[in-house]
């Protein structure tokens, strides 16, 4: 799928993780901002890229703020913000979920 | 072979610093030879000097070990001005012993090791930038952490040998008594600072207020002090307090107390005159009002609590219900004007609070005790030292000392976002496993299993279920996932001293 706009998800509070996507020439590129990502940064880019991967995104640029989210927050952060970035949040793709 | 290689490194240590290993956390009854102070003898007259530039030209000297205490917290006035002169006067090779570091004094200290004025420290703690600055190997000797009862052994052991102790108060007469009562920056009980008052070798009292001789209660006195410098101002009274007195709303947190007061309240030890030792967390304040209730429906009294004091701990005094509040330390401005007001809050130093070496402490006669923890693994040690980023960011305060109470309990979220609390292996090992005995966290409760007594008591609380401490590992785990193993290299940044002056560990430079 296609990004068709920047569009956001998520919050800077405690636990939450703010997901802002936006077009990307080639590749899925991730700017990961975090207190724990010397512990959790593998697996939180892991998580972000396994959810853009089910919804077809092959091309993103992707800016994480995270406040120490768990990977069920990160995932449905990551989804909302694709499905607005490529206005399909009206129809969501429910096999995803 | 990772372990291996760690107790090599660790074996490095202990010879490189003469070190013995922590074996146990009794302490026997061996006996122990205290050093005295020198003492420049004088009838009393001209002890107030005019500033405090004069006074570090007369006391400070290279290599010298300089001291402070930390009694006025976040509102420090002191230690910045001193410092400051001391760097102006281009003084090299200094160590630092303050009884703490506060966030306040951070910078300077970081710019003094940079201009080699300090070259070592020891300390209780440290937070914030000096702790990141540590960590990434600022300083060239490992800062050495020892427990507020630890540095009262240390001091009258001569380990640490006080040079010039600069100790700010809020009043003070022409001779030198003063205590932490009255005046604008009052912060209460000075028990960290009598021991730099009866140990260091010069003794400089820094005021705000001098009053009429002579000036009681002295908790310092003028046989003490060799002088007096006024300044305009010690401290910032709205910043001593922490906001400590708040109680929390945060249902984790109140569910984590309540447990806590079922967990003392069905134990052996809740019972009259029993004894307990609270910190100045939002957990540990709201036990101490679950407490008050469950005193109350039982009609029982404490008859000492023990430490660092909080206002619910001097409203219980008031009411009467806890006899005597043996303080070493304020953590907020009710706790430190119940000290002028209530007879029996007890001013205690540092060394009658904790010092294991001792004639009998008050920790030895502590029946409960309710601490936090950064992490606790599954031996049950804990560390209050490092973050989840390996840097320091803790301070030891009582934890060991208060750690040996009959019960000791820990009070923690399982979980503090993604962080686990319950780990395999703590980063830093602070107090042994051996003196835990309750971890209380908002899931339930894992007991240390040799307190089978304890097991058997605690076993039939309603809506307070018993996990092994690897249960609730395995719970955080789930939750949170598998941390990758932080990164260090070999260069000891720090040592972590256990209250009886042996290694329990040793703190890493990060890598980054």
């Amino acid at each position: 799928m296609e990004i068709k706009s920047t569009a956001m998800a998520g919050t800077l509070e405690s636990s939450d993780i703010q997901i802002t996507i936006s077009s990307n020439k080639s590749g899925i590129q991730i700017d990961l901002n975090s207190d724990v990502a010397k512990i959790f940064g593998k697996q939180i880019k892991k998580v972000i890229i396994e959810s853009l991967n089910a919804l077809e995104i092959k091309n993103a640029k992707v800016k994480a703020v995270d406040q120490g989210a768990l990977d069920c927050v990160i995932r449905a952060r990551t989804l909302a913000a694709a499905q607005r970035a490529t206005h399909t949040a009206e129809e969501p793709e429910w096999e995803v979920f | 072979m990772e372990n291996k290689k760690k107790q090599t490194n660790f074996d490095e240590v202990l010879s490189e610093y003469q070190y013995e290993p922590f074996r146990s956390t009794k302490i026997g009854n061996p006996i122990v030879q205290r050093v005295a102070p020198r003492v420049h003898v004088t009838t009393g007259e001209n002890k107030i000097v005019k500033s405090l530039k004069e006074v570090v030209k007369k006391t400070v000297h290279d290599g010298m070990t300089i001291s402070f205490h930390h009694h006025f917290r976040n509102g420090d006035f002191v230690f910045n001005q001193v410092m400051r002169i001391i760097l102006d006067e281009e003084i090299k090779g200094l160590t630092l012993a303050p009884s703490s570091l506060t966030g306040v004094m951070n910078e300077l200290v970081i710019e003094a090791i940079k201009a080699g004025t300090i070259t070592n420290i020891t300390s209780s703690g440290m937070r914030g930038s000096l702790g990141d600055f540590i960590s990434h190997g600022g300083l060239k000797k490992p800062v050495i952490f020892r427990s507020h009862g630890n540095r009262a052994r240390a001091i009258e052991h001569g380990d640490i040998k006080i040079d010039v102790a600069f100790l700010g108060v809020p009043n003070s007469d022409e001779l030198g008594n003063a205590n932490g009562m009255h005046g604008e920056a009052v912060f209460g009980s000075l028990g960290y600072a009598l021991m730099d008052a009866q140990y260091a070798d010069k003794v400089v009292l820094i005021t705000d207020n001098i009053v009429d001789y002579p000036n009681t209660p002295a908790s310092i006195k003028q046989t003490q002090v060799d002088y007096i410098v006024k300044v305009d101002r010690v401290g910032d009274p709205n910043k001593i307090g922490s906001d400590a007195t708040r109680f929390t709303k945060d249902p984790k947190e109140l569910k984590i107390a309540k447990t806590v007061n079922d967990v003392i309240v069905n134990s052996k030890y809740f019972k009259n005159d029993f004894s307990f030792q609270t910190g100045s967390g939002g957990a540990a304040l709201a036990v101490t009002r679950y407490l008050r209730q469950a005193m109350i429906d039982n009609q029982i009294k404490a008859s000492f609590a023990l430490g660092g004091i909080t206002k619910p701990t001097t409203d219980l005094l008031k009411e009467g219900l806890i006899k005597k509040v043996m303080d070493v330390q304020d953590f907020d401005k009710g706790a430190a004007e119940a000290m002028q007001s209530e007879e029996n809050q007890q001013e205690i130093d540092a060394s009658w609070y904790a010092d294991p070496d001792n004639k009998g402490a008050m920790v030895d006669q502590l029946d409960v005790a309710i601490l936090s923890a950064l992490e606790i693994d599954t031996n049950f040690n804990v560390n209050v030292m490092s973050g989840s980023d390996g840097v320091i960011r803790g301070a030891i305060g009582g934890h060991q000392d208060a750690g040996t109470a009959k019960m000791t309990i820990i009070s923690a979220p399982l979980v503090r976002g993604r962080i686990a609390t319950v780990v395999p292996k703590v980063t830093t090992v602070v107090t042994p496993g051996e003196s835990i005995d309750v971890l209380v966290t908002e899931y339930g409760v894992a007991i240390n299993p040799k307190r089978q007594d304890l097991i058997e008591q605690l076993s039939n609380i309603p809506n307070v279920p018993i996990y092994t401490i690897e249960q609730l590992q395995e719970l955080a785990e789930q939750k949170v996932g598998t941390p990758e193993p932080l990164e260090f290299t070999d260069r000891n940044v720090a040592l972590v001293e256990y209250r009886d002056g042996t290694l329990i560990d040793t703190i890493k430079e990060i890598k980054d």
